[in-house]
């Protein structure tokens, strides 16, 4: 044990001194100067102290004071146009995912409490559905609307029309293919088993090749940039595109890593797609929204900065909490267990940036639709992060590790932080590409409460299930079945909460529907600022 | 460009660092560890069976890790058996040790519920054996036939959870299974278990 325990030091020495050396790099090379401005830069000349918010009902008008000015929305209008045909088909298919995902996810969640409900086919049994839930949620809904919102950021970070969208088209396409195969071949139970993982490694290299070409227009973009600072949300964007595919490669990599091996190279991979991959997503696209609304800079960019670093350093190391007490060296377990717990440092520092600049502007949530969503996507992933750190603590993972409880994190940290942030990013972001209003308000508002109510559901009585359920587990004069029967109330309150999830996806698809459709009222010119929705309808 | 590239190229150097703590190292330290010489392979049909738990997605409901009893009494104490070690696992591939207790752990479940029998009507009907079980019933496994044939093998439920006329019995698939659960034994001792804990058992 010796020797491993030395070289454990010596890696964990070697890899705090790379952290310093970045550090000092940032530093020396001014990164962290004017460290302000670079907070700005997602204004154009003038914009600061005024909203941009294209799903709200009522903002001013603001076009520009002076010519230059007026130059830059134009610029951003172009920007914006630029990428309008990739934007849209990696939203669109994203939308169709979230539907397909969460219809199969409500299927599974009724033959928990019930399982006699179509049981007769091996095509609708619970063990095929439930990771087909899983995977369409993830690979269908969260990483394409992800790379749909980035896709559409990109230009307005770099200040630069999107180069190459065609790439970014045909990545969706073959994405999508790579989706509708890996469904099938679980539903065909050729799973290969490992949860996250479940879709075949020979369709993994449909995803592969899908974000390899979403990775030609970024780069490219990025090479044509016209910012001198590159705003914290780039950061993100930029460490997710090499993150994403190395994690995926080396964790399909069919018949290398053998049982208990395998099992810390799957739990290694499954918290680094969160980690690395959907949340420098959702991180990212807040930074750039709450203060866009708002129309004022984020209040510390320095501490920005610190928050993705170690972001990165001890998000990527978190993984094995999912094998807490399970027959992997318990070394590996600890460093797992310290790295979640050092991770409050970045979500703390992204939560004093993120609720810091809302600080004295909660009253905008009731008028703007995309900072409702986006906003209370950040506090929930405040929450869900510290709520992780505590979990992994091997006191408390003890009672929650193999409950519900985890399911209920799960879905706090997918949906109320990252599905609410990408919903609010998808109000924000189709009125710009397709120039019109949002056809109904009230189907918003509509959409809002339902997921709100229903994930509040969802969340309360798995979590109180699960933390019953785990105590009653550690004390074996509880009977099994006697638990299993206990949880089913709560597994039912389930079911009530995921409908009204799905019941608030109808409402958002129908009208993403009618606005891809373009029944909205058209937006005048390329001003980018709306004026009244009365004043155009006169 | 350098800016751009710095971020990119340090964000891979740390994941390539994690990737050596998280994925190399243990994959040395196991792969070095002695496979308990207790642990038998698995037999073609049992590969078979493994492969329908994995399509049927029974690892969503059940583990297959026993937790050690110093730090989760209830496993042990559940009869689910002694703590596993990364030796248990040499033949997994993938491995299923789930995450999920939904059900209880599987890991010796050979051992507990030796009885064929028992298991093909556990498949077919949860609630023949275990009344009030959420585990959904796989009756696509099995086939209800006339009169069965002389090398089927015949599944007697006991009324009422039976298909009332004719006969039931298992496909191959459903044969191959009930073969993988009964394959999951592993009371043999565990040699790389610290001394103290194998006096326990």
């Amino acid at each position: 044990m010796t020797p491993t325990i030395a070289l454990l030091l010596i890696i964990t020495f070697l890899l705090s001194t790379v952290g310093l050396l970045v550090l000092i790099w940032s530093i020396s090379t001014n990164q962290f100067s004017n460290s302000q401005n670079a907070a700005r830069t997602i204004f154009t000349p003038g914009e600061e102290g005024h909203s941009e918010d294209p799903a709200r009902e009522d903002t001013s008008a603001y076009e520009g004071d002076s010519e230059a000015a007026k130059e830059a929305f134009t610029a951003r209008w172009v920007q914006d146009q630029s990428s309008k045909p990739a934007v849209l088909i990696w939203l669109s298919s994203a939308v169709f995912w979230l539907l397909i995902g969460s219809f199969y996810g409500l299927l599974a969640s009724i033959k928990m409490h019930y399982p006699e409900f179509m049981a007769d086919s091996q095509w609708w049994t619970f063990g095929r559905i439930r990771p087909m839930h899983l995977n369409a949620v993830v690979y269908g809904w969260s990483s394409m609307a992800g790379i749909g919102a980035v896709l559409f950021l990109v230009p307005r970070l770099f200040k630069t029309p999107l180069r190459g969208t065609p790439y970014a088209v045909t990545g969706a396409i073959i994405w999508n293919i790579g989706v509708i195969l890996g469904l099938g071949a679980i539903n065909f139970g050729l799973s290969d088993g490992q949860e996250w993982l479940e879709f075949p490694w020979q369709v993994d290299f449909l995803f592969v090749l899908g974000g390899a070409l979403c990775a030609v227009p970024l780069l490219l973009t990025c090479a044509r940039r016209t910012v001198e600072h590159l705003y914290v949300s780039s950061w993100y964007f930029l460490a997710a595109l090499v993150w994403f595919p190395f994690l995926f490669f080396i964790a399909n990599v069919p018949k290398v890593f053998p049982g208990a091996t395998g099992a810390t190279v799957n739990w290694w991979f499954a918290h680094n797609v969160l980690g690395l991959w959907v949340t420098p997503l959702g991180i990212g696209i807040a930074y750039y929204i709450i203060p866009k609304i708002l129309g004022r800079p984020i209040i510390s960019y320095k501490l920005s900065l610190i928050g993705f670093w170690s972001l990165a350093l001890f998000y990527s190391q978190v993984g094995i909490h999912h094998l807490i007490g399970g027959p992997i060296p318990t070394w590996l377990v600890t460093l797992s267990i310290v790295h979640s717990v050092m991770m409050s440092i970045p979500v703390i520092t992204v939560a004093i940036n993120h609720h810091g600049t809302m600080w004295g502007n909660f009253g905008r949530i009731k008028e703007s639709p995309t900072l409702r969503f986006v906003w209370i996507g950040a506090l929930m992933y405040t929450a869900t992060s510290l709520q992780g750190s505590l979990m992994a603590l091997r006191s408390v993972n003890v009672i929650t590790h193999f409950t519900h409880y985890t399911i209920a994190h799960a879905h706090l940290g997918m949906y109320a932080f990252l599905s609410f942030i990408l919903f609010g990013a998808i109000y924000f972001i189709m009125p710009r590409l397709t120039d019109r209003e949002w056809p109904w308000r009230r189907m918003i508002s509509l959409h809002f409460w339902l997921v709100a109510i229903g994930i509040l559901i969802y969340f309360v009585s798995l979590t109180t299930a699960g933390w019953l359920q785990g105590l009653a587990l550690l004390d074996a004069k509880t009977p099994f079945l006697e638990i299993v029967q206990m949880t089913i109330p709560y597994l039912q309150a389930r079911s009530l909460g995921g409908g009204l999830m799905v019941a608030g996806h109808i409402v958002f698809v129908v009208h993403f529907i009618f606005m891809l459709s373009r029944r909205g009222a058209m937006t005048q010119g390329p001003t980018l600022f709306r004026v009244r929705t009365k004043e155009i309808s006169q | 460009m350098t800016r751009v590239l710095a971020i990119m190229m340090g964000a891979a150097f740390i994941l390539l660092l994690a990737t050596l703590t998280l994925v190399v190292m243990p994959y040395l330290q196991m792969s070095a560890e002695a496979v308990p010489p207790g642990l038998k392979p698995y037999t073609q049909q049992e590969l078979m069976g493994r492969q329908t738990y994995i399509a049927n997605g029974c690892m969503y409901c059940h583990s297959q890790q026993p937790r050690d009893p110093s730090f989760a009494s209830g496993d042990k104490d559940r009869g689910w058996g002694r703590p596993s070690v990364p030796g248990d696992y040499a033949n997994d591939w993938p491995h299923l040790m789930g995450t999920m207790r939904t059900g209880p752990d599987l890991f010796n479940i050979g051992a507990r519920q030796p009885s064929e029998d028992w298991h093909l009507i556990h498949l077919y009907n949860p609630q023949a054996v275990m009344k009030g079980s959420i585990m959904p019933p796989y009756r696509f496994l099995f086939r209800h036939v006339e009169k069965a044939g002389p090398n089927d093998k015949v599944v007697n439920m006991p009324p009422p959870y039976g298909p009332g006329s004719g006969q039931l019995i298992v496909t191959e698939e459903g044969m191959a299974l009930v073969a993988y659960l009964l394959s999951l034994d592993h009371t043999y001792p565990a040699p790389t278990l610290p001394q103290a804990k194998i006096d326990e058992e």
